[in-house]
This record gives C-alpha cells, structure tokens and sequence, in this order.
C-alpha cells in the first residue's frame, strides 16, 4: 500500500439491485478500486440522512449510494423516497460548505456489474480530486476555536463584572 | 434472552475459501487483527467456512467458548447467510446473532493489491463485530401459502410445468396470450436430434392440458397485475373477447365455411403470414382450446373493431342452435389467489429486417427459419410444397447462421438452437426438394444428447458447409450463372478466399430474442432482468429457476435462449420449487419488519404515506402509528423517515448501521 492518501468511501447498497450488482462483479472478476466500504440494506429507502452524515462526520471522504432504477424497486418506491431525500440532502451539504459530489446516488441494477465497477472508478477519482474531506479534524479545529472563544467571552465578562463593583 | 454490551462474547471466523479469499486477503493476519477487538472471545481462520467442519466447528464453539454472536468473514450473504445462521442456530444460539462479512465477491475478486484487500477485510470485520453486539434474538415468521398456481404463458415450457402440478394434485390456473397453447413448438415442423414430429408430441400434450380437470386454461389472455407477496398473490387477468362463447363452441368450425368471404383472404399469423385466414378461423387445426375466435379488425360485422352489426352473419346461422357467437361480447377482468407463480412467457425470433445486408423483405425468396418450418411442415400453408414466393421450386438454397446472434452490431449471445436447427431444416430441405444445400456457419455448436452425431449424420449427406460470416445477399449478377439468383458472398475461412454462390433460395437462422413487452412482464412481477434482457435468475447453478422474488419461478427460453429438451427439464424444475412451497404449506420469511416504539411516537403520521404495502395504520385512541407485521415486507423506508427516531426494523435497525458505519471508519 503506498503511502499517498487515498479517499475514504462508504457506499449503502440496496439488497436487491445494487448489493448483488457488486456480487456480479465479484463473479465476473471485474477489477477497481478497493475505497468503498459497503454496507447492506435492503432498500436505498432504509437510508436515514443520518447515515450519511454520520459516514462523513466520523471520517468518510464521500458517501456513495446505489439503488434499483426508478420503477424497478423491489419495494415499489423506496428509490423515489431515497430520491427525495438525497436532494434535501445534497441542499444542506452546499450550505455546511461541503462539495455534493461527495455524496453520490447512482441507480445500478442487479445486472450492471460493469456499471458498479464504472461508478467506483469514478467515485474514487472525483473524490480524490476533491481532496480529504476530514470532518473529524476539523471537528476538532472549531471546537478549539470555540474554546478560545468562549474563554475571550468569559474573561472579558470576567473583567466586566470586576469593572462594576 | 438481551445481553448488556460488556457480556457478549463473539466467535469470528475468517474463511480462506481455497484460494480464493486467501490469496488476495490475508486472512490469517485478519483473525489476529479481530482477536483484539471489542468482545471478541475467539477469532479463526479456516479453509472452508462453509463444509460441514466448518459449520460444526461454528456449533462446536457456541457450546464450548459460550459465545453468544458469531461473525462470518467469507462470501456474500447472499450465498452463504442462510447456512451459518444455521449453524449458529445448532450451537444452540438465536440463529440473528449471527452476521456475515463480504470478503470474497466485493473484495478478494475485485481488488488487485493484497495490502489492500487486507486493510478493507479488516475494516469490513471490525464494522460487523460492532454491529453484531447491537442484535437481538429474532422469531421466523412463517407465512401460510395458497396451493393455486399461475403459469404464465402456454408454449412447451409453459405446458409441461402445469401438466407436472396438475398431476401433482395442484391447481392450476394457466394463462396464455394467444388463442391457442403450443407456442413456437407448434409452428415446427420436426425436432431435433431425433426428427420427431414436433405436433405427434405435443399437441397430446396440448389437449391433456385442455382436459384436466385441475387446470383452468385462459387462453387469448393477458396477465395485467399482481399485487401480495409469496404464498399470496392476488392476479388479474385480462381476456380479451374473442366474440365467441368458449363453452358453447364445439369446435365444429361450420361457422368458418359459411363466412360470407368464400375464400380466405387475411394473412394468417400462425403460418408467419406465409397462409391466408378468414375472419373467423382457427389458428392451426390441433389447436387447444378447439375454439374459433373472430377477428374485428377484418370482420364485416365490424368496422375498425367497432361493432357495427351489418354482415349478414352466416357464420351465426351456421352455429344454429349452439348460439355460440357473441358479437357483444367484451373484454372480462378475472381476479385469482395463488400462492405461487410461473413465468414462461417464452422468446421472440429476431427480426431479420435488422440486418439489411441479408436482404430480408428485399427479395422475396429470401426467408426466415420460421417461415421454412411452416413451408416444410404437412399442415403449413402449402401442405409441405417447399414452394417459394415466384411460385418456383428452389434446386439451391443456402442457409446463414447466426443471424442476429454472436453479433456485436445486434445480439452478442448465442442463442443455442441455430446450428441444430439449421441443420434440421438442411436435412427436411433436401428430403422435401433434393436442392444443393449450403449452410454458412461460424462454429458449429452441437452440445447435447445425440447432436453431435446428428451433425456427423448430415455430413454424410451431401449437405455442404462453408465457414464464414456472410457478407452479403446480394442479386447482382456478375456471371451468367448469378444471372436470376440470390448471391451469398462470404469469406470461406477454411479454403481462405472469398467465394460468390448463387442460390436460388437463402435461409436467415434467425437467434433468439427477449419479447419486446419482457420489460413490462419483468416488473409485473417484480423480477429482475439481465443486460441483454432475459429474466434473470436468483442463482446461475444453485437457484437456476427462482426468481429474486419468492415464490416467482422461470420456465423456458423467457430466462435464456433454450432447446426443448433443456426447456421441458426447467419447467419441471419450477414446478418442483413450486411444490416445495405447496407441500411444506408455508414459508418462513426473514424477520426484518418493521415496527413502532409506541411510547416515542408522536403521532405526526409522516410514515403513513410512505409505505407501499399500506401496513401503517394511524391508533386513534392512542394517537400513534401501528404498523401490520403481516403486511410489512421490511423494506425500511418508514424507518429513514421517521422524524422522531420512533421506528426499529429488525435486523437493520439505527444502532446497528450507525455502529458499522463506525466500524468501517474508526481506524
């Protein structure tokens, strides 16, 4: 493993289209990028914003998520709901100052393995263009600042006080 | 039965699976690695998982080490969850505290960088660790199952596999869209390898069908919609008015000698248009059910499929007394339960317009293999007189495969059947004709029971062969030979020049081909199709007739293109799996509903819309949602919307995701 910095990707997989796309790829042999971690649900509907920004507050440089093409849900709808949400999304994450290509939606069916492969190269390629998201660090950083901050405030409240006795 | 956090102890196992975990992971380093994580009590890597020590060896250290989560490091869960929640469940544990880590298909078989690979099997490790701590002890729901089964679509598959249940003491609802069953088996002349005639086998299969008792045959019928879920589907079907009354008609057909057009005049689909029909007519004579069927689109009586009732109507003074004909009548929706379904809604040939260098509706006396099946065959158009579109007998003919087959510019499959076929026709060709026959292939392909030896047979039969894709089909003449002919040019790969031979006669083998409308059959039911557009199945070698839909199974050429004998094994196949459900009388389903922390809820009614399958319901009394179990098919949409936290899905639930999500970051 070379010692260059490499994004940090976690991908939520639909059970039924998605998740058995990158089983395919898997069968078939296809090669890319080992960045995403996947994890299971059973429908891109299941996926709370929360989630999302939970995998980049704890350290991911991009979220990736894949679900059934619209209409092929195997839960109807769920892909509409993720949808909806995503675009909620991706509005607060412009505002936090955060890129939205870092966070991904792609609808890829349980027979595109070619796709998914095609996704993760470019997901891992757009990331990395974008550079280390590191929201832990900066997390740090502002609570520092904060710290200074609220000690400026306290002492100068401090001298405040003293001033009006 | 809960277990606080600091009292679990989990067994985590990697799987070296042959080589293929082991040698792009290092799974040895990967059990150390999980040795030392949070409430792993035991870590073990271990050649196969999955074989029968594996499994016990699981069992064996429930018992022994007293663990109370397992962890499984090897393929997808998809594959292999169900077997070690099994063998969690011999140890003597909750069969759902046991979770499954992917590190073979999206991991060992994708990644190229051993150190790699390793750091994500780590990660991926320490996520399901974290996450298996948060599982709780589950129950199976079991979900009875309705014995009635569907097929759709009435060819060879279609009838075998309702034939098979039928005898099986099921019943049976089988629904085709044509009016007859039979398929593309009963437009063909013979069969290969064997030279069967292809009606003397199946149309008594045909007329079984119309007569047992535990199936009801719906043909010139549509399925429109399906709603439940295994076990209980509701299904409509839509029958399209056939102007004729089923039960009174006995098939007498006097109605069609008394149309008042003498002779028929409409080109008739069963021949492949090669025939001519009346408006009244029956689409070959064994067809099943013996019933004619009126066409409004040519019917006097109509005008533009409008009834306008101005034919002087012989056909109904023919019927007489049977009063048989209903010009009235209207499409009819049926509603039927079944517990299972069938889908073996077959293939279409492709269309030879596509390539128009073969020249296919260009000049008439070029055909597809279809049309010749129906020019062969003793009840087609012209009783077997291979005679062409110029009314002259043919003294050659050239037959091109792989038409729209191994083709990058239309379909890259190869559709299995062309060769053997194409060689059948050969052989029927020349008994009918004694023509010179040249056939153009690429490779002769020929796998099957006696197939081969049915190509050495034609070889000896003064049968030529040329290697080559045809170039062209061309009636441009440069010798006075061409002069009048059909030229095939093409690059004889073994005698290794390019080669001009008329003929008088050429046969396009066209491939198999999805149907155009298979998008829509696909998400009638909920399946998924693969890239070139066949009904995908669960499994390629372990679940080669389930669908990812439970209780939904495929029959014939709809999942692929297939011989008959391959065709006929499958349907039995899916009416096997059909039977399993039937006869067990109920299937388990996996726990991972959804349901409502009462005490949390706030009563907004956000998820109310959100569920497809409406098994919300808003308490009154209580102001809260409740949610069906029996109606939630946990898909876990309510759950990611709810705004207050309020919904847990089993198996997915918040603490469980948040805690993998940690796991695969925390470093």
């Amino acid at each position: 493993m070379s010692n260059e910095w490499t994004p940090r990707i976690v991908a939520f997989f639909c059970n039924w289209c998605t998740y058995t796309a990158s089983d395919l790829a898997g069968v078939s042999r296809l090669k890319y990028p080992s960045n995403a971690r996947i994890i299971r649900v059973m429908c891109s509907g299941r996926i709370d914003p929360q989630f999302i920004l939970e995998a980049l507050a704890k350290g991911a440089d991009g979220v990736l998520i894949g679900g059934c093409h619209p209409n092929d849900c195997h839960y109807v709808e769920g892909n509409y709901k993720m949808l909806r949400r995503f675009r909620l999304l991706h509005r607060m994450l412009k505002d936090m100052g955060i890129e939205t290509e870092r966070v991904r939606l792609e609808w890829i069916s349980a027979a595109e393995g070619e796709k998914l492969k095609t996704v993760m190269f470019d997901m891992v390629d757009k990331v990395r263009k974008l550079g280390p998201l590191s929201l832990p660090g900066k997390f740090k950083d502002w609570d520092k600042e904060m710290d200074t901050l609220e000690h400026a405030v306290e002492a100068q409240q401090g001298r405040e006080v003293a001033h009006a006795h | 039965m809960e277990t606080k956090k600091q009292d679990v102890r989990i067994g985590f196992y990697v799987c070296h699976c042959g080589h293929n975990i082991a040698s792009m992971v290092d799974c040895p380093a990967v059990a150390k690695y999980a040795e030392k994580l949070p409430g792993v009590v035991l870590s073990r890597d271990y050649k196969y998982m999955c074989s029968d020590p594996g499994q016990e060896l699981i069992a064996q250290d429930i018992r022994e080490h007293k663990l109370n989560r397992v962890v499984v490091a090897s393929c997808s869960p998809l594959l292999h969850e169900h077997t070690f929640r099994g063998a969690t469940e011999k140890g003597g544990l909750n069969p759902f505290y046991f979770h499954m880590v992917n590190i073979r298909e999206h991991n060992s078989w994708v990644h190229t960088d051993r150190e790699e690979a390793t750091a994500k099997a780590k990660d991926l490790t320490r996520a399901a660790v974290e996450r298996v701590a948060h599982h709780r002890a589950l129950e199976v729901k079991k979900v009875p199952i309705h014995p009635d089964v569907l097929v759709v679509g009435g060819g060879i598959a279609g009838i075998h596999a309702a034939m098979t249940l039928a005898k099986a003491g099921k019943k049976v609802y089988l629904v085709e869209r044509e009016p007859s069953i039979g398929g593309h088996m009963a437009k063909f002349d013979k069969t290969f390898p064997t030279l069967d005639c292809a009606a003397c086998i199946l149309t008594p299969k045909m007329s079984e069908v119309g007569a047992h008792k535990n199936i009801t045959l719906w043909t010139y019928s549509d399925v429109i919609k399906m709603d439940g879920y295994v076990g209980n589907y509701t299904v409509t079907v839509k029958r399209k008015p056939r102007y004729i009354n089923e039960d009174l008609c006995t098939g007498c057909q006097e109605c069609i000698s008394s149309c008042v057009f003498k002779e028929p005049k409409f080109a008739d689909e069963f021949n492949e248009n090669l025939g001519k029909r009346k408006p009244v007519y029956i689409p070959f004579p064994q067809a099943t059910p013996q019933v004619v069927l009126i066409d409004p689109d040519v019917c006097l009586n109509f005008k533009r499929g409008v009834l306008t009732d101005k034919c002087k109507k012989t056909c109904v003074e023919a019927c007489g007394e049977k009063k048989a004909i209903d010009f009235k009548q209207t499409e009819k929706l049926e509603e039927i339960k079944v517990g299972t379904i069938i889908v073996a809604t077959g293939f279409k040939t492709f269309e030879a317009e596509r390539i128009p260098q073969y020249g296919y509706g260009r000049y008439p006396n070029v055909y597809t293999a279809l049309e010749i099946e129906r020019l062969v065959n003793a009840s087609g158009p012209t009783a077997g007189d291979v005679v062409m579109r110029n009314g002259q007998h043919p003294k050659s003919i050239g037959i091109i495969h792989c038409v729209g087959s191994r083709d990058k510019k239309t379909n890259r499959w190869c559709s299995r059947v062309c060769c053997m076929y194409s060689m059948k026709l050969a052989h029927l060709l020349k008994e009918h004709t004694e023509a010179e026959i040249y056939n153009f292939y690429i490779d002769m392909r020929t796998p099957g029971k006696g197939y081969e030896e049915f190509y050495d047979k034609l070889l000896t039969e003064g049968v030529h062969f040329v290697r080559g894709r045809v170039g062209e089909v061309t009636d441009w003449a440069f010798t006075p030979e061409e002069e009048g002919k059909l030229v095939i040019r093409v690059e004889d790969t073994l005698a290794g020049y390019v080669r001009r031979i008329p003929v008088d006669m050429v046969v396009l083998s066209t491939g198999l081909e999805p149907h155009t409308d298979s998008q829509d059959v696909r998400r009638l039911f909920n399946m998924s199709c693969g890239s070139e557009g066949f009904f995908l199945e669960r499994h390629p070698k372990l679940a080669p007739v389930n669908t990812f839909t439970d209780g939904i199974y495929l029959a014939g050429c709809c999942q692929g293109p297939k011989d008959i004998p391959d065709t006929v094994a499958q349907a039995g196949a899916a009416a096997a799996e059909a039977m399993v459900l039937i006869d067990k009388g109920f299937v388990e389903q996996e726990p991972n509903t959804a349901f409502i922390l009462e005490t949390e809820c706030s009563g907004c009614k956000s998820c109310i819309p959100l569920c497809p399958y409406s098994a919300i319901t808003f308490v009154e009394e209580r102001k809260t949602a409740t949610i069906n179990e029996a109606l939630c098919k946990g898909c876990g949409t309510c759950v990611g919307a709810c705004p207050s936290g309020s919904i847990v899905q089993n198996l997915f639930e918040d603490e469980e995701i948040f805690s993998e999500i940690e796991g695969v970051l925390v470093q």
